[in-house]
């Protein structure tokens, strides 16, 4: 299971640099998505990955991580999610703009040599 | 008479209780401010900038009580939510944070007057952006716990955001590009902050920067390879945020399109990563002993060793080369921001208490001199016609009648200030940063690099002036109407410029007395152990009254 999950998490992270590198601005949202949930998933295995383990102590068990999973890393990837579904929505909101005033979807925001079906890697 | 003898035995209560949070006033006060400045703002009421002005003048004098208190050299730690430290979050107040404290409410003070004569109306909600932004930052220098600083850091981010896209349709295509640049840079920074944080939870189960500082030393060998994996990509996330050399695209764009009293606002922004990386390698990552060099001892440390100043002195001379090349007022002024923080970030890399002594005084001035010179850039702009029609670019233009004089003689003086030239405190900076240097392996690079530096801004500041007032305004006709210059008289622009410059003044003035405290924060900084029991032994306040207790008593309660 290990091995799955540091996989999915590769993957993600790879995803999301590789579109987080194209010079559209959806690609570079979606890149920042993908690699924002491989970090989430990173900090949850930070916290050791246990199987049917609650993050609480339960009565007649003594309190160590023998018997319960480690709390804090879910309590900081939920800070994590909130904080990077605002900033995605900040970007968002910014790239949507940008698109408006410029009327592309490059991130230098000049359609000079980004046509819409731009396929060369950004400079 | 029961009523009078119970006042006046609480007073001294509410007072002492007082004293105690001080440390938590300048996070807590613009995070108020800024919350009632939405509403205001929402309304449109004519109290909004009084507000704005009276928060951030009380921070200021918060600020200065603060540094007054941290003079006596403790580092007060201060339990958010009173839990004991490594378990809840802890701020520390020490030298170093105080000095930054301070220095982000003085150049707030001075962009806020500024923005106030007609800036902030620019956009929406520039006085609550701006007070988080302060919020931000000040929770950046004062926590003691490494997720609390990634919740700060994404706090001033946000907030710089929204500022940064702050204006009115000049030059909106511009911000939106830097914005754009500098919003997802930032964000994958952040992702890497979350990476190396969570990484050091792993191998040492604990967050509080002190705890962190106690545990490291102490690893078995194989986790001490992933926790230097984890200094490496904090230091990356950092120097991100202080514009080291590889990181440092995003910043002239940035800088350079925002809005002048942002612009002079960012420019503590830098000083944030510069903060961070000083922090982390020598409380965290640190030997503990006020005379080794790092790399010395501990075995974690000295990994970023050689490439901290390398990589310094590389953008020492990139941010020289930036500012000969520079073609636009804005973008010379970003590229000596960039400079100063390689030149600080060369005194932070050589790690001796007096290199980093030099570099606290070199930071306080070379603040200062950047967020003068974006306001004065503004002024200078104004009185060219306004950025829209070029005026922003180095090219002799005219300027309104009667203004290029004391815009040249404030131009030259901040020229003096952020190149490093006798007789202004940035000179006192540089030199006690090359004496200090002289006693380590790298005193020949950063004595010619620093100088050969130091030459470069000084050539294109005298060129940028001359071009700008010598062949520009002072060959404008007297009487003569230059197209788009807006030269209302505006009193608070002015008094903003006169406060910077005074702060500028009074740095070179006080320059014994400011060392002296640079020394002292320097040299607290290495002892890293008085940090580090500050925080440990800091106890949770018993309460003063037993609600559970209480409660069990009336059997309300198990």
């Amino acid at each position: 299971m290990l091995l799955l999950l540091a996989i999915f998490i590769g993957t993600l992270a790879g995803c999301g640099t590789w579109l987080l590198l194209r010079p559209r601005s959806f690609d570079v949202v979606l890149g920042l998505t993908l690699l924002s949930y491989a970090v989430n998933l990173f900090i949850f295995a930070m916290g050791r990955v246990r199987v049917d383990a609650v993050p609480l102590v339960q009565a007649g068990t003594t309190a160590t991580l023998a018997n319960t999973t480690d709390p804090l890393p879910q309590a900081l990837v939920l800070t994590a999610i909130v904080i990077g579904f605002a900033m995605t929505a900040v970007l968002l909101a910014i790239a949507l703009v940008a698109r408006a005033e410029t009327g592309n979807d490059h991130v230098d925001g000049d359609a000079g040599h980004a046509a819409p079906e731009c396929k060369e890697p950004m400079a | 008479m029961s009523m009078a003898i119970s006042v006046s035995s609480s007073a001294p209560d509410v007072l002492g209780l007082m004293a105690g949070h001080g440390t938590v006033v300048p996070i807590v006060l613009p995070l108020v401010a800024g919350a009632l400045l939405v509403l205001l703002e929402q309304a449109r009421s004519r109290w909004v900038q009084p507000l704005s002005v009276l928060a951030t003048l009380l921070l200021l004098v918060t600020t200065v009580g603060l540094f007054a208190q941290s003079l006596d050299g403790q580092v007060r730690a201060y339990l958010l939510g009173n839990w004991q430290a490594p378990f809840g979050i802890a701020l520390a107040l020490d030298r170093l944070a105080a000095l930054m404290l301070l220095l982000t409410s003085v150049v707030a003070v001075a962009s806020l007057l500024y923005a106030c004569a007609g800036d902030d109306r620019r956009g929406q909600h520039f006085h609550s952006l701006f007070q988080i932004q302060l919020m931000g930052l000040n929770g950046a220098f004062l926590t003691g716990d490494l997720f609390n600083l990634f919740v700060f850091f994404e706090v001033l981010l946000a907030a710089s955001y929204g500022l940064l896209l702050h204006g009115d349709a000049d030059g909106r295509r511009q911000r939106l590009k830097a914005s754009m640049h500098y919003v997802v840079f930032n964000l994958t920074g952040s992702a890497l902050f979350l990476i190396a944080v969570s990484l050091l939870y792993a191998v040492t189960g604990t967050l509080n920067m002190a705890d962190l500082a106690v545990k490291i030393p102490q690893l078995a060998a194989e986790n001490q390879r992933l926790a230097q994996a984890a200094s490496l990509l904090l230091l990356v996330v950092f120097a991100v945020k202080a514009a080291l050399l590889p990181l440092y695209f995003w910043l002239p764009d940035t800088y350079a399109s925002a809005t002048a009293p942002v612009a002079a606002l960012f420019a503590i922004l830098t000083k944030v990563g510069v903060y961070c990386i000083a922090r982390t390698t020598t409380l965290i990552f640190g030997t503990g002993s006020a005379d080794s060099l790092p790399g010395v001892g501990g075995a974690t440390v000295g990994i970023a060793d050689p490439a901290l100043p390398v990589l310094a002195l590389a953008t020492v001379v990139l941010a020289a080369i930036g500012v000969l090349a520079a073609p636009r007022l804005r973008a010379l002024v970003a590229y000596l921001v960039v400079g100063s923080a390689g030149t600080l970030l060369v005194a932070i890399g050589l790690g001796t208490a007096g290199t980093i002594t030099a570099g606290l005084f070199y930071l306080v001035n070379s603040t200062l001199a950047a967020a003068f010179l974006f306001l004065l850039a503004d002024r200078i702009l104004a009185a060219r016609g306004g950025s829209a029609k070029g005026a922003d670019l180095l090219r002799p233009l005219p300027m309104s009648p009667g203004t290029w004089a004391p815009l040249a003689l404030a131009f030259m003086a901040a020229a003096v200030a952020a190149a490093g030239v006798p007789p202004l405190a940035g000179f006192l900076g540089k030199a006690m940063l090359l004496q200090a240097a002289g006693t380590t392996p790298w005193a020949a690079w950063v004595v010619t690099l620093v100088l050969g530096s130091s030459l470069a801004l000084m050539v294109a500041l005298a060129r940028a002036g001359a071009t700008l007032f010598w062949e520009g305004g002072s060959t404008t006709p007297a009487g003569a109407v230059v197209p788009g210059a807006t030269t209302p008289h505006k009193p608070l622009q002015t008094l903003a410029l006169v406060m910077l410059g005074a702060a500028l003044l009074g740095v070179t003035l006080s320059a014994g007395p400011l060392t002296a405290a640079a020394r002292a924060a320097a040299e607290q900084m290495l002892q890293r152990q008085v940090y580090i029991d500050a925080v440990l032994s800091a106890r949770p306040v018993p309460p003063a009254h037993d609600v559970r207790r209480e409660m069990r008593e009336r059997g309300e309660s198990k």
